[in-house]
C-alpha cells in the first residue's frame, strides 16, 4: 500500500515541498554558480527592495484593479446566465445553449488570445477590417493600454461564464416547483417569480461563491495575462506573477523575484484561509 | 422537466430571455465561425476583401502549407507525445495515491492528506520549482512537464472520495482470496471506477494538450515545443512588428487561421465525451470527503 502512495508522495515532496524550502533563497543573494549553500545571506533586503520599488505599487494597483473588475463584472455573468437559462422551457434549446456556452472553457488561453488577435489586430484583424470598410476608425484593442482591462475581463466572461454557471444551475435545479405554482396562484408574473423565488434561492450560493472568490484576489490567471502582455501595455497589465517570471526567469534575479513571489503567496494564503473561515461561518448559520 | 408554461405565458418575457441567450450564443460562436471560414480562403481574398464570413473561393492551401511545414508537424507530434504520456503519468500517480489515501486504516493518512491540501493553498512558486527542475537536470526534457504537473491536488482529492465510497466488502472478499493490494486495485477497484477514471483522464488530457507556459519555461529547444507554443510564436510575429510596419510576414492570415483550427480541433473532437462526464465530475467534486 505504501508502495502505491510512494510515487505521489515523492511528487509532492520533490516538486512541492522542496521548492517551498527553496523559498529561502529570497533571504539570500542567490547566485546559480555558488548554489544554495554558497550564496550569501542578506536577511530581508529583497523584501525591503520590493516595498521601496515604485513597481510594487503598480503591481498592487493592477492586481486590485483587475480583481475588482472580475468581481463586479465577471462574477455576476454566470449568475445571470443561469437565471436566464432556468427560464427556458424547451429542453432542446437549453441543451444547445449549454453545449455551446461551456465549450470555450476547454480551449487554452493561447487559442483564445490568438482568436482575439485575428479578429482585432489593428492592421489586419477581421473586425477592424469590417470597421474600416464601414468608415469607422480601427480600434487598437490589443495594443492600446486603455483597452487592456476591458479586454481581460471580456475574455474571462467569454471563456468561463458557462462553466462557472454550473454550480448556480445546480442550485436552481433544487428549487421546489410548487413555489412557482403558488406564486402563479397569487398572481405573480414571470419577472416577479424570478425576483421573489429564483434569486432568493440562489442567495446563499452567491454569497459563498463571492466569499471564495474574494479569497482568490491574487489569482488573476497567469497565462492569460502573460499572453496579453506587450511592451506597450505593461503599465496596466503587469501583475505579481508576470513580474516574478520576467525579473526572475528572464532577467535572472532569482532571489528578488522569489521574494516578490513569497509576498504574493503569503497574502494569497491569508486571503484564502480567511475566506474559507467566512464561508464556513455562513454555511453553519444555516442557509436562508 | 418542470412545467414551465404553467408559470405563465408572457410573450415579451420570453422574447427578452431567448433574445439575450441567442445573442450570447452568437457572441460565442462567431469567432469560431470566422476563424474556420477564413481558414479556407485564399491569401489574396483575405488581403483584398477584408472582412467576410463566406469565402468566394474555397481552398485547402493553408492546411496543405501547415502539413508540409516541419515546424508545425513537429510541434503537433510533440503535443501528442506530451498529452499521451503526460496523461498516463498523471493517472498512474493520481489514482495510486488517491486509492492509498482512501484507506481509513492507513497510518499517517491525516498527515498525507494535509500535505496534499496545503499545496492547494501555498506553493513555492515559479522560481524555486524551476531551480529544482534545473538541479535535477530535467530542463529541456518532456519529463519536466510530466513530473512537475504529475498530480493536480484537486483531482486527487475528488478521486479519493470516490474510492472511499466503494463498499469495503468488495475488497475484503478479494483480500480473503489472497489478492495483493495492487491486484485488488487493478482488478476490482479500477473496473468499478471507470466513470471517474474516464473523467479525470479527459480532464488531464485537456490540461496537457493546452499546456503552454510550462513548455515555454522548461523547454529551451524549439524542436521540442508543443503546438500551443508554435501557435503563439506564429501569432506573435504580427505583434512584434509595431516599430517596423514593413516586416514581411512569414505566415499568411489563412495559415494562422488554419493553425488555430488545428490546435483547437482535438478538443472539439473529444468535447462530446467531456460533456458527458464533466457534469458527473462536478457533482463528485461537490461531495468532498
Amino acid at each position: 500500500m505504501y508502495l502505491m502512495i510512494l510515487p505521489g508522495f515523492l511528487f509532492f515532496l520533490i516538486f512541492k515541498y522542496v521548492p517551498m524550502g527553496g523559498l529561502m533563497i529570497a533571504f539570500q543573494e542567490y547566485d546559480p554558480f555558488d548554489g544554495f549553500t554558497g550564496s550569501p545571506w542578506v536577511g530581508f533586503d529583497n523584501f525591503q527592495r520590493l516595498f521601496t520599488d515604485p513597481d510594487f505599487w503598480t503591481l498592487l494597483g493592477n492586481t486590485l484593479m483587475l480583481s475588482g473588475l472580475n468581481l463586479f463584472l465577471f462574477f455576476p455573468a454566470p449568475i445571470l446566465f443561469a437565471v436566464l437559462l432556468n427560464e427556458v422551457g424547451k429542453a432542446w434549446f437549453r441543451r444547445t445553449v449549454q453545449t455551446i456556452i461551456y465549450m470555450p472553457h476547454f480551449l487554452s488561453w493561447v487559442i483564445v488570445v490568438s482568436i482575439t488577435v485575428v479578429l482585432f489586430a489593428t492592421q489586419d484583424g477581421g473586425i477592424n477590417n469590417l470597421l474600416s470598410s464601414m468608415g469607422y476608425d480601427r480600434i487598437e484593442l490589443m495594443t492600446n493600454p486603455h483597452y487592456f482591462r476591458f479586454l481581460y475581463v471580456a475574455q474571462n466572461i467569454w471563456k468561463e461564464t458557462g462553466w462557472n454557471a454550473i454550480i448556480f444551475l445546480a442550485a436552481l435545479a433544487a428549487i421546489d416547483p410548487t413555489l412557482y405554482e403558488a406564486a402563479v396562484v397569487d398572481g405573480a408574473n414571470r419577472w416577479k417569480q424570478v425576483w421573489h423565488i429564483t434569486l432568493p434561492a440562489l442567495k446563499s450560493t452567491i454569497i459563498i461563491m463571492f466569499i471564495l472568490r474574494l479569497g482568490q484576489v491574487m489569482e488573476l490567471g497567469f497565462e492569460h495575462i502573460l499572453l496579453l502582455q506587450n511592451p506597450v501595455n505593461l503599465s496596466v497589465a503587469d501583475v505579481f506573477d508576470t513580474y516574478v517570471y520576467r525579473t526572475g526567469v528572464l532577467q535572472g534575479n532569482f532571489s528578488y523575484s522569489t521574494a516578490v513571489g513569497i509576498f504574493k503567496s503569503v497574502i494569497g494564503l491569508v486571503l484564502i484561509v480567511v475566506a474559507n473561515r467566512m464561508a464556513k461561518a455562513f454555511g453553519q448559520e444555516g442557509v436562508y | 422537466m418542470r412545467a414551465y408554461d404553467s408559470r405563465g405565458k408572457e410573450p415579451e418575457f420570453k422574447i427578452v430571455i431567448n433574445g439575450i441567450l441567442v445573442i450570447s450564443l452568437l457572441v460565442v460562436l462567431f469567432p469560431f465561425l470566422y476563424v474556420l471560414m477564413t481558414s479556407f480562403a485564399p491569401r489574396e481574398e483575405i488581403l483584398t476583401r477584408g472582412f467576410f464570413l463566406i469565402p468566394h473561393q474555397w481552398t485547402l492551401n493553408a492546411y496543405g502549407y501547415l502539413i508540409s511545414s516541419d515546424q508545425f508537424v513537429g510541434s503537433f507530434k510533440n503535443a501528442i507525445t506530451i498529452t499521451v504520456f503526460g496523461t498516463i503519468v498523471n493517472m498512474v500517480f493520481t489514482s495510486l495515491m488517491a486509492y492509498g489515501l482512501s484507506k481509513p486504516w492507513l497510518n499517517g493518512r491525516r498527515v498525507l492528506n494535509f500535505m496534499v491540501l496545503f499545496t492547494m493553498l501555498f506553493n513555492g512558486g515559479i522560481i524555486p520549482t524551476y531551480l529544482v527542475v534545473k538541479d535535477m537536470h530535467l530542463l529541456n526534457s518532456f519529463w519536466a512537464l510530466f513530473l512537475t504537473g504529475a498530480i493536480a491536488p484537486f483531482h486527487l482529492i475528488v478521486l479519493r472520495s470516490f474510492f472511499q465510497n466503494i463498499p469495503i466488502e468488495l475488497e475484503e472478499s478479494g483480500r480473503i482470496d489472497g489478492c495483493s493490494e495492487l491486484r485488488l486495485f487493478w482488478q476490482i477497484i479500477l473496473p468499478l471506477s471507470m466513470p471517474a477514471i474516464a473523467t479525470f483522464t479527459l480532464f488531464y488530457a485537456v490540461q496537457n494538450w493546452n499546456s503552454y507556459f510550462n513548455a515555454v519555461l522548461y523547454l529551451n529547444d524549439s524542436a521540442k515545443w508543443p503546438l500551443q507554443v508554435f501557435l503563439r510564436q506564429m501569432m506573435n510575429e504580427g505583434n512584434t512588428s509595431l516599430e517596423n510596419m514593413t516586416t514581411e510576414y512569414q505566415y499568411s492570415p489563412a495559415v494562422k487561421m488554419a493553425a488555430i483550427v488545428l490546435t483547437a480541433l482535438p478538443l472539439l473532437v473529444i468535447y462530446p465525451f467531456l460533456q458527458k462526464y464533466f457534469n458527473k465530475g462536478m457533482l463528485m467534486g461537490s461531495v468532498k470527503g
